[in-house]
């Protein structure tokens, strides 16, 4: 196979003394950046573009490389520990991971995390390199009217996160909505609920509404029932990774989460939050173990949508280096990076920069292989945080989320959004609404309707397009699956269960 | 606390000038530090701009170093406001903007404009692109505005955000062909990418966007590049001119450099100077060349008339469109 050859030619390039150390100072570097919330990798390597001026293109992208994939390795870390999610991708992480490091595995969340991550990175690379010619055909056949389709068929499932009552579900769902149409509207540039503040009109970062929501109103909740004696943290329990059956609950998401990351992650408006979400409520209806959903944290919960985050940030790689799309804020800075050493990225980069792109490829393999012998030993240290007292700790994490959160765009405005939303956290804590339906409302809302206005746009209003496009209509075939087929599931278990009594004959 | 920090910047301004000093003896007397106030996030077309310019003047030794300072947002009207206000009078700061803000601040009906601002160069501008995917039935321009004035309504046309530069030019091209604005079908998506994955997926009838999103897949035969929107024909590309394809219409996105208000003549001239002569060094040359950037070099005065003809003509587009 030909391109055997080409990776082993790209390992050659990769495996320079030179460039392991700036695969080695990006993974590092982009752990740090990836704990840290509101420094995400878009910025961090915006900031180092002017290394391009000194170093050579395949130095800088190795790097540049190491620093991507190892925000999505360090993002999960504060999700779990602190519930201050550092990216969007790694908020459906903070859900569960949370809830295991309260109960003393935090240890297992994040060797889970860190495992899956590399499991999920290591296939998506795979699949970088030996599919992304078809991946991509079949991503570039996703037209507005299959977006929403799919965005249908998300809201479906994920109806698995409502929580019990789906009236308070919904509730959370819907502010969510109005969240995201904060801002100028894309589709004909007018402002939205910016009551006319300038600031507004970019709209509000997702990150701050789930720091405020999960991190600031978690800690006002905790403050409130400081002398309550409940929800005690508990540092660990048992062992520090994982145990066997931890294992044994985790390889099976963690290959879920990468077949459900990668081709998302390589859709041009698939991005990284979509596959988490899917992975989670598929890994909650698959468990045997849902009555840990929520309570004690579910380790599937974890792993999964880690897993898929990981694979999708292998993803959005594909249509850049085939096609030289930039689908993601990273991908988009990464390419000017390209032009900025006269290459033009485009579908004739594999062919004209063929040791580039593939010593890229290699580059990833390796950074990897050194994110998960990194993060492995760092998790005893990270425990060890849980350790600290109650209110030093929230108060620790409160600075953290202040400071995270001012870093975004260094906008007080922010500041103000993210203390309002830690007040609305603390109520909806205390009146038992469920918040994680505020963040995928605040993602999927804005998206479909987007992807609705340009399907309606481009069909000049013709509903059908939605039915006669066959992937759009496999896909809202998919999604009324979801929504009845428990129903009738659960009518013929009835009927199959009281089957003997009412139909005589039944063999 | 406003003095010690001015006095903390002087100082850092001196230790940086005794550096240059002892490396480059002959140009420390007049080599200044300059700020650059960029008002979008890094990363993006404003901020490659800053960027470039230090690079290039550090390289040619025209300064001794520079700042640059990010505040994104809202196509610039988030930072505008900060420029105006809070660096009044600075003789060593320049602002990087361009077309988008021109667009943004009629669009939003920001407080702040570029009349506020003191004028000293255009630097850059990217010509614009008309695109059909390479089965489309379009093979020239005349033959997308005719099937325009047949019926606007079943020719979608993928580009950048709504107002945006893309949506001006569709929108002057539909005007000089006589097809009213509103019955456009202009679809508009949040960055060039996004757009081009809908014309490679066929999802679109045509595409306008910055010639450089579109270069290599017209190099691929992914797209056929039907006209550009430069004012004359450009060396190594095989298609016409929206003048020469009979659409009487010329656009560049361009991109230049303000200094605060309140700032002396003095201080003025000296930084005309100073990005000219940057302007016209090969380092800057070559930069511009690698990012497709098209030197359209004015400066001073006539920049100014420039900024103020294009801000009305925006206007008028925008109206057209329904945006203002």
């Amino acid at each position: 196979m030909e391109t055997f050859g080409h990776l082993a030619h790209g390992f050659s390039v990769a495996f320079t003394p030179v460039n392991l150390m700036w695969c080695l100072v990006g993974t590092t570097l982009g752990t740090a950046i990836g704990v840290l919330p509101g420094l995400g990798p878009a910025l961090t390597i915006a900031l180092l573009l002017p290394i391009t001026y000194q170093v050579a293109p395949e130095a800088s992208f190795i790097l540049f490389a190491g620093i991507y994939y190892g925000a999505m390795y360090g993002g999960s870390t504060t999700s779990i520990l602190l519930n201050t999610p550092g990216e969007s991708a790694t908020i459906v992480t903070a859900l569960e991971g949370n809830r295991m490091a309260r109960s003393g595995r935090g240890g297992a969340a994040l060797a889970t995390s860190a495992i899956g991550s590399f499991v999920a990175g290591t296939i998506g690379t795979m699949g970088v390199a030996f599919l992304a010619p078809i991946v991509v055909k079949f991503a570039l056949s996703f037209g507005p009217a299959e977006y929403f389709s799919l965005m249908v068929l998300a809201f479906i499932t994920v109806s698995a996160v409502l929580g019990s009552s789906s009236v308070r579900g919904l509730t959370s769902l819907f502010a969510g909505f109005v969240i995201g149409m904060i801002g100028v509207d894309l589709q004909t540039g007018q402002p939205r609920f910016t009551f006319g503040t300038s600031e507004l009109l970019d709209g509000v970062d997702v990150i701050i509404v789930a720091v405020g929501l999960f991190a600031v109103g978690e800690t006002l909740y905790m403050a409130s029932r400081r002398y309550a004696g409940k929800d005690e943290i508990v540092p660990l329990k048992g062992s520090l990774y994982m145990t066997a059956a931890e294992w044994a609950r985790s390889w099976r998401p963690w290959l879920r989460g990468a077949l459900i990351g990668f081709p998302i992650g390589a859709m041009p408006a698939g991005g990284a939050e979509i596959p988490t979400f899917l992975s989670y409520a598929i890994e909650k209806k698959l468990s045997r173990h849902k009555e840990e959903f929520g309570t004690v944290g579910a380790i599937e919960g974890v792993a999964g949508p880690e897993a898929a985050n990981n694979a999708s940030a292998a993803g959005v790689l594909v249509p850049m280096l085939t096609l030289g799309l930039p689908t993601s804020a990273t991908a988009a800075i990464m390419l000017s990076a390209f032009q900025s050493y006269g290459i033009n990225p485009g579908p004739l980069l594999l062919t004209t920069q063929a040791d580039l792109v593939w010593g890229l490829i290699a580059s990833l393999f390796i950074a990897n292989v050194i994110l998960v012998i990194l993060n492995l030993p760092l998790i005893g240290l990270w425990v060890r945080l849980l350790k600290i007292p109650a209110p030093q700790l929230y108060a620790g994490i409160l600075v953290f989320a202040t400071v995270g959160t001012y870093g975004i765009s260094q906008s007080p405005i922010d500041l103000v959004i993210l203390y309002l939303l830690g007040a609305a956290g603390f109520l909806m804590r205390r009146f038992d609404f469920p918040t994680a339906p505020v963040i995928i409302g605040m993602i999927l809302g804005p998206l479909a309707e987007t992807q609705f206005r340009r399907a309606m746009t481009i069909s000049n209003g013709d509903w059908t397009v939605f039915y006669r496009h066959p992937l759009s209509l496999t896909l809202l075939t998919l999604a009324f699956i979801g929504l009845v087929g428990p129903h009738i599931w659960a009518y013929v278990e009835r009927r199959r269960l009281r089957g003997p009594e009412h139909v005589p004959g039944d063999a | 606390m406003l003095n010690r920090r001015r006095f903390l910047m002087n100082s850092a301004a001196a230790g940086a000038g005794f550096a240059a000093l002892h490396l480059t003896p002959a140009f420390a007397q007049d080599a200044p530090q300059i700020q650059i106030f960029v008002p979008a996030a890094p990363g993006g077309g404003w901020d490659q701009t800053a960027r470039a310019m230090d690079q290039v003047l550090r390289s040619e030794k025209l300064i001794s170093g520079s700042q640059i300072t990010n505040v994104g947002g809202a196509g610039g009207t988030v930072g505008l406001p900060q420029f105006v206000n809070q660096w009044n009078g600075k003789g060593n700061a320049l602002m990087v903007a361009g077309m988008v803000m021109v667009g943004a601040i009629i669009a939003n009906k920001s407080a702040n404009n570029l009349t506020q601002v003191t004028p000293i160069a255009r630097l850059t501008g990217e010509f614009e692109a008309l695109v059909v995917p390479a089965a489309s039935p379009f093979k020239t321009a005349a033959d997308f505005v005719a099937a325009l004035k047949a019926d606007p309504t079943q020719v979608p046309v993928a580009g950048g955000s709504a107002g945006g530069s893309d949506h001006i030019l569709f929108g002057l091209i539909a005007k000089t062909a006589g097809v009213p604005a509103t019955n456009l079908s202009y679809v508009p998506f949040a960055g060039g990418g996004e757009a081009l994955s809908a014309l490679l997926g066929n999802q679109v009838a045509a595409g306008i966007s910055g010639f450089g999103e579109f270069s290599e897949q017209v190099k691929a035969g992914a797209l056929r590049l039907l006209a550009i929107s430069a004012d004359k024909r450009q060396e190594g590309i095989d298609a016409p001119t929206l003048k020469e394809a009979g659409i009487d219409v010329e656009l560049f996105n361009w991109r230049g450099v303000f200094a605060p208000p309140g700032v002396s003549d003095d201080d003025k001239a000296a930084m005309i100077k100073l990005v000219e002569t940057m302007a016209k060094s090969d380092a800057w040359a070559k930069e511009c060349k690698n990012r497709n950037w098209t030197p359209i070099l004015l400066t001073g005065d006539d920049y100014a008339k420039f900024v103020a003809e294009d801000t009305a003509r925006i206007a008028t587009i925008l109206k057209d469109l329904g945006l203002a």
